[in-house]
């Protein structure tokens, strides 16, 4: 028998465990002096109270919902990769590279080839930690983190080197062409009170289709099968002649690709050219993100939306009460974190013993012998 | 107190785990000096009730009484220091330590360990004569046979000032001639008045060696007989509450064509050969037994011709045409594509996932069929059909598709891996374990399975530790004793002693080792 009903396992718990965060943060702005209940409406009114607050919030939960994904994905596999934040580098180096290159005609058919790009500049980037870990047993937390560190210097030498546009003093890119600009949610929600300075954009639409997709792919394909077994035994996969090589590469390059996919959102959709640490540690959000998200898509998108709330409520914190500084929303963030991804067993061994005792009881009561 | 208290004397002792009630309302007692088993099927409660006595669990309601106190035994501090020690089933030792530096480890006298290891030496010594437990102190326990690691585990409790020694199926790991040295060492030591309780689930060794003897059934204790008054079949049906049959049923092999060939096989795994050059081959409607203690090489075997892992050497052939055993161009679904069916020896890591739904499970390693896909997408209510249909026909309970394997008992899970390998009818079956953990009434039922493959002319490899399940299925018994065979025999012209020997790798008559 499970120990607790589904449902206390992907809503009770998280649910408890963000509330947990929440009292202790408000225990750290009480302790510098302000009001946690202030600092709590500053920020929910910030996230949720307007259409210019949704339009940052859905656009920061984009950037989560690829990462997360990635994340999830490997995760499936028991692959931990905590490269998202290097593989989005170089998917946004994909994006520039094909929609500075050519002459799109209209911004659909570049967002396909941003799509393609991005993917394959993750997943490129992905491969390599996977082939070590595949074929060299070299292990993946290791060389994944590596990589971010490679991905970030290239990218600098790349955009100071390379790609700067001359006379430029900023290390970014040239501005792609007015063809390529997705539309942004005052374009196709402005019935909804979006305006103009809304990051988001119509990529959020496409993390939607990659939630759909890796769901069909984890739980309704052959390979999303081999994945699962993979990741709970491998001496099993081995024994039902699953080659664990082929599995580890391809989870890999999956989650690489999703990684890179993140960048459409940022280079594409927002700041229409590359700039330079433009991922700003959505990567490791991801981790958090699928961590609360339990690996399943639907989780990935609610967990996504709350750190997206959280980084938006909290700009709007730094900017309405001077004294919560940015280092303190930072702390808030972490606090999040901590509670619902690192301390997860916290919560969730007395939240057992509670759904157990309640159990028992009511069998106690309807006097029936123990199952077998 | 009067010297007639028992040793242990438990008093109404439950507990649950969950909704599982593991241990209801058990009372027991012991007396001093006596040898004491206890049996009953996996998940009767026998382990949970040791582990109580031991302090690994505290019990939810009922008193240990040990030489007539009351003794709570939170801990296993208070279970050492009330004079109970225990012989894990697996050993609890550091490979590369001597003896001496196994056994006062955790009850060093000291920083400095040069004192406590003089004092062990010594009391060693006097301990190995007292008690005929030959062990040399200074030898590195990865150099001693499993035989003599479970002396130094026993010589461990015994400077621990053990009185009572729980033993938990304590003969799983040795080979027949090994088991009688072990008994004598325990009817020793119950002469120098020692308590021991041994759980096992072989109803030999309890006949053999016990005083009395309890039966466990379903967390309760059922029964408490002078195992002079009872006989295993008495045994066996308090067990499982119904007449079960110990024996197998068969009539005799009519083996015709060859299907398996194997000639001069070789496999290394970690830089070691583990399997030294074999040749054998199986017929149609033939089982052969592979006999041996575990650890011979016979998983290696299975696991080159299941595809599982590359072999160094050697020539396999099935019906004439060779199977790759390279690993480059062949593994598990290629082989299952030939006709091979493969139950591995361990269900939980190999067979199953454990987190799986049984519906998936069923499907493993067969998922790739045309039946269980429709397009790019696995189709699920087919897998469920399939599952719902094979776990009426292989009496897997409870039959629920949807339960993970995990929440099964050991010998239904065993079910769901049997329906699945069994159910294409493979023209060459290999079975590791097949009982393994597995209840009384669910060995009789896979057994009559895999005579019942026979019967339709298939060919089995059957690999099991448990001499009298090779002895009772097998047409054909083959030793395997460090990576060779030893030789073969007809089961009705050799017997354990004999079987015994060879496995542990005596050909000639000489002294076991």
């Amino acid at each position: 028998m499970d120990k607790m009903p589904k449902w206390a396992d992907v809503i009770l718990i998280p649910l408890i465990s963000v509330l947990l965060a929440l009292v202790v943060s408000g225990l750290v702005v009480a302790i510098i002096g302000e009001s946690p209940w202030q600092a709590m409406q500053v920020m929910v009114r910030g996230a949720f109270g307007s259409a210019y607050g949704w339009g940052y919030t859905l656009y920061y939960a984009t950037n989560f919902i690829f990462t997360g994904l990635a994340v999830a994905v490997a995760f499936h596999a028991r692959l931990f990769n905590i490269g998202g934040e290097g593989q989005a580098a170089i998917g946004g180096l994909g994006v520039a590279i094909i929609l500075l290159n050519v002459a799109w005609p209209h911004w659909t058919v570049a967002l396909v080839a941003a799509i393609v790009f991005s993917a394959a500049f993750g997943a490129a980037w992905a491969a390599v930690p996977a082939y070590l870990q595949a074929k060299r047993g070299s292990h993946i937390v290791i060389t994944t983190i590596m990589f971010n560190y490679i991905a970030s210097a290239l990218l600098v030498y790349l955009l100071v080197n390379v790609l700067r546009v001359e006379g430029s003093m900023a290390p970014e890119s040239a501005r792609f062409s007015e063809a390529v600009h997705l539309p942004a949610a005052a374009d196709f929600a402005g019935f909804l009170g979006f305006g103009g300075s809304a990051p988001l954009n119509f990529t959020f639409f496409i993390a939607l289709l990659a939630c759909v997709g890796v769901w069909l792919l984890i739980w309704r394909t052959r390979l999303g099968y081999e994945i699962r077994s993979f990741g709970h035994s491998e001496t099993a996969a081995v024994y039902a002649g699953i080659n664990p090589v082929k599995i580890t590469m391809i989870t890999m390059l999956i989650s690489g690709g999703l990684a890179g996919m993140m960048a459409i959102n940022v280079v594409m959709g927002e700041a229409e050219r590359l700039v330079l640490d433009f991922v700003e540690g959505a990567g490791f959000v991801g981790i958090a993100v699928a961590l609360m998200g339990r690996s399943h898509p639907v989780g990935v998108v609610l967990a996504a939306l709350l750190f997206g709330a959280l980084y938006q409520g909290g700009a709007e914190l730094q900017f309405e009460m001077p004294a919560i500084s940015r280092e303190m929303v930072v702390v808030i963030q972490a606090l999040v974190i901590l509670f619902t991804g690192a301390l997860d067993n916290m919560v969730r061994m007395p939240m057992q013993a509670f759904f157990l005792s309640l159990r028992r009881r009511r069998e106690a009561q309807a006097q029936n012998s123990p199952a077998e | 107190m009067t010297t007639s208290a028992p040793a242990i004397e438990l008093k109404g002792i439950s507990k649950s785990f969950g909704p599982v009630q593991a241990n209801k309302d058990i009372s027991m007692s012991v007396a001093r000096g006596t040898i004491h088993g206890i049996v009953g099927e996996n998940g009767a409660g026998k382990s949970t009730l040791m582990s109580i006595l031991y302090g690994f669990y505290k019990a939810d309601r009922g008193e240990i009484w040990i030489n007539g106190k009351l003794t709570p035994i939170p801990d296993s501090q208070s279970a050492i220091r009330a004079g109970i020690g225990m012989v894990h089933q697996h050993f609890k030792l550091v490979e590369n330590f001597t003896v001496v530096e196994n056994v006062i480890l955790g009850a060093e006298d000291g920083a400095m360990l040069r004192p406590s290891i003089a004092k062990a030496r010594k009391l060693l010594t006097e301990l190995s004569e007292e008690y005929g437990l030959k062990v040399d102190p200074d030898a590195v326990i990865e150099d001693l046979s499993v035989g003599h690691q479970q002396r130094v585990e026993i010589l461990k409790q015994l400077y621990r000032h053990a009185d009572i020694l729980i033993l938990d199926e304590p003969t799983g790991v040795l080979t027949p001639a090994e088991a009688d040295q072990l008994f004598r060492i325990l009817e020793r030591l119950k002469a120098e008045g020692k308590t021991i309780i041994l759980i096992t689930h072989k109803l030999r060794e309890i006949m053999e060696i016990t005083d009395t003897v309890s039966v466990m059934r379903r967390g309760e204790m059922t029964n408490t007989v002078k195992t002079a008054e009872t006989s295993p079949p008495e045994l066996a049906e308090m067990m499982v509450g119904r007449k079960v049959l110990l024996q197998v049923d068969k009539t005799p092999a009519t083996p015709s064509d060859v299907v398996l060939s194997v000639e001069d096989l070789r496999v290394s795994r970690g830089g070691v050969e583990r399997v030294k050059g074999i040749s054998f081959q199986i017929r149609r409607g033939e089982i052969l037994g592979i006999a041996g203690v575990a650890g011979n090489g016979q998983t290696e075997l299975l696991e080159v011709l299941g595809g599982m892992i590359a072999a160094s050497g050697g020539r396999v052939t099935l019906f004439g045409d060779p199977i790759d055993i390279t690993g480059k161009h062949a593994n598990g679904q290629t082989r299952r594509a030939r006709g091979i069916g493969h139950v591995p020896e361990d269900r939980q890591t190999e067979g199953l996932i454990m987190p799986f739904e049984a519906w998936e499970n069923v499907a493993f390693g067969y998922h790739k069929d045309a039946r269980f896909n429709s397009g790019p997408l696995m189709d699920h209510a087919a897998m469920k059909a399939d599952c719902v249909d094979k776990m009426a026909r292989y009496d897997v309970r409870p039959p629920n598709p949807r339960l993970p394997a995990r929440n099964f008992s050991g010998g239904n899970q065993q079910k769901i891996v049997v329906a699945r390998e069994m159910d294409r009818a493979p023209e060459l079956l290999l079975i590791g374990q097949p009982t393994r953990g597995v209840d009384i009434g669910a060995i009789e039922f896979i057994h009559k399975q895999i005579i019942a493959l026979r019967d339709q002319g298939k060919a089995i490899l059957l690999v099991s530790v448990e001499l009298d399940e090779i002895m009772g299925l097998s047409d054909r018994i083959a030793v395997m004793f460090d990576g060779h065979i030893m030789g073969e025999r007809l089961p009705d012209q050799t017997d354990q002693n004999e079987l015994g020997l060879m496995m542990a790798g005596v050909t000639e008559t000489e002294g076991a080792a």
